[in-house]
């Protein structure tokens, strides 16, 4: 008996008994294999989000500025001066894992596509990355490859990558994360959407030829788990074309420009079947789709390779008859294949318009579906949730410091510049990048985006994450990583304005992960309602599991800001000589806090104990006092204290700056250890220190003065005569953080 | 009248607006040369951008070099008109012939994008004419292939003529003699790895680029 004859093909192609069900009592009928082809990439966990979105719905979605929230390619805001910005965020997780480059390379095209979709030119990429520990040779070179594939696509693309996260965890040796957000800029009236209307109007194919590259790539690679054989799923993984990409961009945006486009949609996930089906069902019409027009890069592919492969660079745009000869001359011109292959068809009598699959127009119906089933009639799942059985004991753990002697060796092992990553990638392109890889948050300017008139304002963007924080508690972790990101912000003296999310999560059929997920939700829908903001955007990835072990819970985080006047440079990570350091947002006072959660304790393997609560009010007083001190230039340096905290924030100012620090006060190694919230650590010249202090503590915000920058030596003391915590020469400080990433992966990698 | 630069737009430039942006800046007037053109349109001076043009197939350089315009641009540098390749714009130029020596893979193998500092080794070209010699200027560079490379002959004779405009004051891609930027026999044509555009603005970090922009300009402007 061959597998073909063990497995029913449904099964095959990932959909359940169940759902075939639905599908039969849809149709009237058994779907054919195309038809099931179709339901089995869009019912998929990536395109439905069937596990995830009686969840999601608890998020606020809605607030000032908000032009498009969640459910398109991308959420837009207006940001004034009309314009508006483009953000999303994605995962490409599972391809990165199995071919690094390819996988990551076409993370940043997919995300892009969802950019220019709306009408926007991506100014800056975001990269949040998430790889196994650097001991480990294969996730070096996953490392490796995921930063060349970012490197080599974003870089030829021509858009920026502004900024992110590089995080190397245990948890993520079977299961990187590659996450990627994508920012763009647009005039507010060019604002389209992904809409077929008007009976008769054309479907135009624009871009590459089609293959067998990234079929079922949604449905088996994103959507299920990693075990033996991974390697296998290799052909499901796309190969990108950051050229052909290019010219698509420009070619794109000169049809919108030209008033050529009446809706327009990219190809990513589940392909052509989500391209056709949704510009249709969105502009509440049918569509007549010829799959023999399809250009194909191969001979003999079957209708539902065509219609199901994830081929790149490819985008279907909606035009009128009457235009079509002008979308042809512009396309030609950058050398953009563009090919009629759908029309627009009135609703039957019941207003349910069909998804007709043609072998030529006018000749065999290969499939016939009603368009909005793929997608609106996908199944809602209200999977089983349930808290670990040990969490009570988990939390009332004690997670103490570690002894006097380790102080300073715990402290240096944390340092990690991430210079090695971020010099890969072109950052500056487009005479915008203010602020770029290295800061607390990138800021742009923010320039028309067809006049290219400079408005003096800013745009600021940050991605965050913390899965330590999370696995100790997802709802207040993920609540406080918010917090870190509007922290951020405020330190480069933005305010934020909207919220995007990328929730990575294990296996969604594990009860346990579906709880963090679930905490995760409402943690964020919390601090979003402390913050008055507005989640315009998401994507959830699941199955993020290896051989049966969940990754910890990933929430990262994405947030638009504003800087109302640019001004000068933000402060930066940088100290100068001589000037004072204080402590924003806590004066120490307080007994030795925990270190659940921390970098510090995760390193001697303890998982357990509570985070502090969060709070919004609290939280919002320390960024408001921060943002405006950034805006007056009265910073001269600014670091926020979130991974190793004080320690971490202040060991990081003076290993970049080069310049050493001399504090004192910091009663005990939890103190300058554990990863509180709402805190900051400024550098302000030595007189201004005593009337910050005094303006903080007016605000409302406890604010301490630790010390001085300046000499060779890093010294923290608890200010009691005792010998200080750690006292080590700043060179060595700016040489183990400078070092630690081009010395580990100058170690070798291998594949296996 | 304000100078008129011409700035070559491939499939896959990327940095041609920025270059337009920043001689817009100093007061000049910039347009866009469409590869396909073989013309430059009457302009003052031509700026060969940074990017990727035609998707850097083959090797950097090796396809652009067959775009009509570049035709166009020859005749524009043989008889004496100011030609700048930035960085991708370098690598067309050295294929073109219009420049000696070729760009090879930084000596790391990665891409590089940092920002580095130039000596000015001569001003006696379209690029440095403005600019002060021995001043170090800071401006970024964005590349893989930046490799300055050429026959023992060939770097005799640029050293010899005083060709080299710009050098790394700390090598980053392995380039010969540290030559981060050449002129031609002429001093007509340069090439060079860093973007001066990029160095614009003291909100973006930089503006050591402005004198050498300012010089481009200068030649520009000048009656013929």
């Amino acid at each position: 008996m061959t597998d073909a004859e063990a497995t029913p093909i449904h099964r095959a192609l990932g959909l359940t008994d169940a759902e075939l069900g639905d599908i039969t009592s849809i149709l009237g009928r058994e779907p054919n294999r195309l038809e099931l082809s179709m339901y089995s990439v869009m019912w998929s966990e990536h395109c439905s989000y069937k596990s995830s979105r009686i969840h999601l719905k608890r998020l606020p979605t809605t607030g000032e500025g908000v032009l498009v929230g969640p459910g398109e390619n991308a959420g837009v805001m207006d940001v004034g001066d009309g314009i508006a910005a483009a953000i999303r965020i994605e995962s490409h997780n599972h391809p990165s894992f199995i071919e690094p480059y390819q996988g990551a390379a076409t993370g940043a095209g997919g995300i892009l596509r969802d950019i220019f979709t709306m009408g926007a030119r991506p100014i800056a990429l975001m990269d949040p990355l998430r790889f196994g520990p650097l001991e480990d040779a294969r996730s070096r070179w996953v490392a490796e490859g995921v930063v060349s594939g970012i490197s080599g696509y974003g870089n030829s693309v021509g858009v920026p990558t502004v900024g992110g996260e590089v995080v190397f965890d245990e948890c993520y040796k079977g299961n990187p994360l590659v996450n990627v957000l994508c920012l763009g800029i647009l005039p507010v009236d060019r604002l389209v959407l992904a809409k077929a209307t008007g009976a008769g109007n054309l479907a135009v194919l624009l871009g590459s030829s089609t293959g067998r590259d990234g079929i079922g790539g949604v449905s088996v690679l994103a959507s299920a788990g990693f075990d033996e054989g991974s390697e296998d799923k290799r052909p499901a993984v796309q190969v990108g074309d950051p050229f052909e990409e290019k010219r698509l961009i420009e070619a794109c945006l000169a049809l919108l420009d030209a008033g050529l486009v009446v809706g327009i949609q990219d190809l990513g996930g589940a392909g052509l079947t989500c391209a056709a089906s949704e510009t249709a069902a969105n502009g509440k019409m049918g569509m007549d789709f010829d799959v023999a027009a399809v250009p194909r890069r191969e001979d003999g592919m079957e209708p539902f390779e065509v219609m199901t492969s994830e081929s790149q660079e490819r985008m279907l745009a909606i035009v009128t008859p009457d235009g079509l000869r002008e979308v042809m001359r512009l396309c030609e011109r950058w050398e953009v294949q563009a090919t009629v292959v759908g029309r627009v068809t009135e609703p039957d009598a019941g207003g349910v318009g069909w998804l007709r699959i043609v072998d030529g127009f006018g000749g065999e119906v290969l499939a016939e579906v009603p368009a909005s089933s793929l997608h609106d009639a996908a199944p809602l799942y209200d999977r089983p949730m349930a808290e670990p059985v040990d969490l009570a004991g988990r939390r009332a753990e004690v997670v103490g410091a570690p002894a006097d002697a380790d102080i300073a060796e715990t402290l240096l092992g944390l340092l990690c510049d991430t210079t090695w990553v971020s010099s890969q990638y072109d950052h500056q392109l487009f005479l915008n990048t203010v602020e770029g890889p290295g800061g607390d948050a990138a800021v742009l300017r923010l320039k028309h985006p067809v006049t290219g008139v400079d408005t003096g304002r800013g745009l600021a963007i940050t991605t965050d994450g913390n899965h330590r924080w999370c696995a100790v508690d997802p709802r207040v972790g993920t609540a406080l990583t918010l917090a870190e990101s509007v922290l951020n912000l405020a330190c480069v003296g933005a305010r934020p304005i909207a919220v995007v999310n990328c929730l990575n999560f294990g296996n969604p059929e594990h009860p346990e992960v579906m709880w963090q997920l679930s905490e995760a939700v409402d943690g964020l829908s919390e601090a979003c309602r402390a913050f008055g903001l507005p989640v315009i955007g998401g994507n959830v990835s699941l199955y993020n599991e290896s051989r049966g072990t969940d990754i910890d819970p990933t929430p990262v985080i994405g947030v638009l800001g504003v800087v109302d006047q640019l001004l000068r440079r933000p402060p930066g990570v940088a100290l100068v000589e001589g000037d004072a350091l204080v402590l924003i947002g806590d004066d120490l006072r307080g007994p030795a806090p925990s270190l659940a959660g921390s970098a510090v304790a995760w390193a001697v393997g303890n998982k357990g104990g509570s985070l502090v609560p969060f709070d919004g009010p609290a939280h919002t007083a320390v960024a408001d006092l921060v943002r405006s001190l950034a805006i007056e230039g009265a910073l001269r340096g600014v670091h926020d204290c979130s991974s190793g905290g004080l320690g971490l924030a202040l060991a990081e100012l003076s290993a970049q700056s080069g310049i050493g620090a001399r504090v004192s006060g910091v009663p005990t190694a939890a103190h300058l250890l554990a990863e509180l919230p709402s805190r900051v650590v400024a550098c302000v010249p030595a007189d201004a220190a005593d009337g910050l202090v005094a303006r903080a503590t007016a605000a409302g915000v406890a604010a301490l003065r630790l010390g001085t920058a300046g000499g060779d030596r890093f010294v923290v003391e608890r200010g009691d005569g005792t010998a200080p915590m750690v006292d080590r020469p700043v060179a060595e400080v700016s040489a183990r953080w400078r070092d630690r990433l081009p010395d580990a992966l100058g170690a070798g990698t291998s594949q296996n | 009248m304000a100078p008129r630069v011409g700035v070559v737009q491939f499939p896959g430039s990327n940095c041609e607006l920025d270059v337009v942006e920043a001689v817009r800046l100093l007061g000049g007037d910039a347009e866009i040369l469409w590869h396909g053109d073989a013309t430059v349109a009457g302009v003052d001076a031509v700026v060969v951008p940074g990017g990727f043009a035609h998707g850097d197939y083959l090797r950097p350089g090796a396809i652009a070099r067959f775009s009509a315009v570049m035709g166009a641009v020859s005749e524009f540098a043989a008889a004496g008109g100011a030609v700048v390749g930035i960085c991708n714009g370098f690598q067309v130029l050295t294929e073109a012939g219009l420049l000696p020596g070729a760009l090879q893979k930084n000596r790391g193998l990665k891409f590089l994008c940092t920002t580095v500092e130039l000596r000015v080794e001569s001003v006696e070209s379209v690029l440095t004419s403005e600019a002060v010699h021995g001043a170090v200027l800071r401006v970024p560079i964005n590349h893989f292939e930046g490799n300055y490379t050429c026959s023992p002959e060939t770097l005799a004779e640029l050293q010899d003529q005083d060709q080299v405009v710009l050098r790394y004051v700390q090598n980053p891609n392995g380039s010969v003699d540290d030559i981060a930027g050449i002129t031609n026999a002429g001093r007509n044509v340069v090439g060079l790895m860093p973007h001066p555009e990029r160095a614009s603005s003291a909100l973006l970090g930089s503006e050591d680029g402005l004198p050498l922009l300012r010089s481009l300009l200068a030649t520009a402007g000048a009656p013929a």
